[in-house]
């Protein structure tokens, strides 16, 4: 590995037979010419281009990532200097009661997110990728949900589920179907919260399937059906395999997304009914904005970024080696 | 030894690189259904069935809520929490509308949230360009290492960093300034966006070597160059990562909730919330409305780009 801090010269391909371009056609900086400061000179204006959005990633990314590490260590409150406690913050967050719930939670929004999210925009895509008609008017609108703002679906989703004047129960009641207690059933809040989150973002995964979908051949359906395969089949020994790759890609991508969801608990269920709607999201920020407790707060976000950096591992090494 | 590390994305998307077009032509693609059976007369009734299915369906999934929000916010108050809920109001009033822009204070909401997602967008173009430019073209010492950084910050979600994050805008390391409650604490950490800057970086590398060499043997200096040949032909780019940046922040709700304590200076996100116990319920649909309208208009002006961008950026040939 050469870590050498001197760029070869480009090389320009002139066609054969030019002249070469004078020596001193390049513009040199002032004084004599001298290799090594033309050097510095490229290398200061090469920096003074970078200042900006180096300073920024180091500020707001890296330096963030390893204080996150160093303040799960300490006891820390803004405005006093931190003292270090070893791994106290990690033996409290772990006591917690809400602690185990969160994460519960977290992985079962995670995995209903999956089934539901992953089930319904492929389904969607299967059946618009057949029809003939109104391809743009069916693509607006599975992606309008996505350019409303969360906040807003959110508490769209709030005022729909609203025990009193909510229309999903008055659905229900006109299909005559049971009613349900929605967001304010232990049992049934987080399920509530994936629908609101799957509704206001599946646009975009079911226009990366329908892209996916219009790239199979179709010679592969055709063969398939002059060995008597039914729609069933096709789809499942075609369509699937084809798109294989793209699905495991998004699935990577929703787990990670889902296991940082925050608004749709913060804002329709504040985190309740008893604790049944808790992420550790919601918990990092309870530690830090409730409890004051930053330093409670750096050890969930160490443990959050460990089981999600697995992921995102796995996501890039995967789109990285196709 | 290769210079650069290698690359997560191949190439970069299409889209990126030609404008997008229109949807391509109906051209008689197979698909999982064979033509012939289309034709057939059960095969087109059977069509047209699933069709008109599939309208109903996305009209009463995707618009109907919105139609719902729109109407909500213009019954009176009574109307707008009868059951059952009448499904066209009986008296029109635009006063959940007007009371919102009022009683909510939406133009300083709104003007919050112009001036913190156009500073993050200007911002981020300028810092973001630059720093992919000298990335891409001039060969900086370490530069691999930096982008190989940069690339790493990809990995880390962005939602596990918020409190160091915060911590950091509460008191600036070395300088000890504190950002709380100021736009900067939006358009500063929005710099540091690894897809924009890597999104811009693989588009300058497609620009030839030739072009920028012709242009410094004519004397122009790196901003010119910059300036006058790279960025003219970026233009698909840059409009893609404009649009990434605005919805960015117009969408974002932890950040700013963090950031902003002090309700004057709120975007109107986090002001929805804030404000979403103590008003009546058509006031705040109004509100919602209101809020909802920057982005969707947007979205309806540019959604031919924005589908194709999505729909070309996530396939991998």
């Amino acid at each position: 590995m050469k870590t050498t801090s001197q760029p070869a010269p480009p090389a320009v391909t002139r066609p054969a037979g030019a002249t070469p371009p004078p020596r001193d056609a390049r513009p040199a900086g002032r004084g004599p010419h001298r290799p090594w400061r033309r050097r510095i000179a490229d290398q200061a204006t090469a920096y003074a281009f970078l200042a900006g959005g180096l300073l920024c990633f180091i500020l707001f990314s890296w330096y963030p990532a390893v204080r996150s590490v160093i303040i799960a260590f300490q006891k820390y409150t803004p405005g006093s200097d931190p003292q270090w406690v070893g791994t106290a913050n990690f033996t409290r967050v772990f006591q917690d009661p809400e602690f185990a719930a969160a994460w519960r939670n977290t992985l079962t929004f995670t995995v209903l997110a999956l089934v539901i999210g992953f089930a319904i925009p492929f389904v969607m895509a299967l059946v618009l990728n057949e029809l003939r008609h109104a391809k743009a008017f069916f693509r607006v609108v599975v992606y309008l949900p996505v350019m409303i703002p969360p906040v807003v679906s959110a508490l769209l989703w709030k005022w729909f589920y609203d025990p009193g004047a909510g229309l999903a129960n008055e659905v229900l009641r006109f299909l005559h179907l049971p009613t349900s207690n929605w967001t304010n059933g232990a049992d049934t809040a987080l399920l509530s919260l994936v629908i609101v989150a799957t509704w206001a973002n599946m646009g975009g995964t079911v226009l990366i399937y329908l892209a996916a979908l219009q790239g199979i051949p179709g010679e592969l359906y055709e063969a398939a059906e002059l060995d008597g395969a039914s729609l069933w089949q096709r789809v499942r020994h075609v369509t699937v395999p084809q798109t294989r790759f793209i699905i495991l890609m998004l699935m990577l991508l929703q787990i990670i997304a889902t296991m940082q969801v925050f608004t749709e608990p913060f804002v329709i269920t504040g985190g309740g009914p008893e604790n049944s709607t808790v992420t550790v999201l919601y918990l990092i920020y309870k530690y830090a904005f409730l409890y004051n407790d930053f330093g409670g707060a750096s050890a969930l976000s160490v443990l959050l970024l460990l089981v999600l950096s697995a992921f995102s591992a796995l996501y890039l090494r995967l789109t990285r080696t196709d | 030894m290769t210079q650069t590390a290698p690359p997560p994305v191949q190439r970069p998307p299409a889209a990126l690189v030609q404008r997008p077009v229109d949807a391509p032509a109906e051209r008689s693609v197979r698909t999982l259904v064979s033509p012939l059976a289309l034709a057939r007369w059960r095969g087109k009734a059977t069509y047209w069935a699933v069709f008109t299915l599939v309208t109903v369906l996305f009209a009463f999934a995707f618009l109907f809520p919105v139609y719902w929000m729109v109407t909500g916010a213009m019954k009176p108050p009574e109307e707008a929490v009868r059951t059952p809920p009448t499904l066209v109001p009986e008296q029109w009033r635009v006063t959940g509308y007007t009371e919102a822009w009022d009683l909510m204070r939406l133009p300083t909401h709104l003007w919050n949230t112009v001036v913190q997602a156009t500073g993050a967008w200007v911002l981020q173009i300028v810092f973001c360009t630059a720093a992919a430019y000298a990335l891409s073209k001039l060969k900086p010492a370490f530069g691999t290492v930096i982008l190989g950084g940069i690339l790493a910050t990809l990995m880390v979600p962005v939602q596990a960093l918020v409190v160091p994050k915060y911590l950091t805008i509460a008191d600036l390391p070395l300088i000890h300034v504190n950002l709380l409650n100021d736009p900067l604490a939006i358009w500063l950490p929005a710099v540091a966006n690894a897809f924009n800057l890597y999104l811009l970086k693989r588009f300058f590398d497609q620009i030839p070597r030739d072009v920028l060499e012709a242009a410094e043997i004519d004397g122009a200096g790196r901003l010119r160059t910059l300036w006058s040949i790279v960025l003219p032909l970026s233009r698909p780019v840059l409009g893609v990562v404009s649009i990434f940046a605005l919805v960015a922040v117009w969408q974002d709700f932890l950040w700013p909730l963090m950031v902003f304590s002090d309700t004057d200076k709120q975007p109107i996100s986090v002001a929805l919330v804030q404000l979403s116990q103590n008003v009546p319920l058509t006031v705040l649909i109004g509100a919602m409305v209101i809020a909802s309208i920057p982005m969707v208009l947007m979205f309806l002006a540019f959604q031919r780009h924005i589908i194709a961008g999505i729909s070309a950026g996530s396939t991998k040939g």
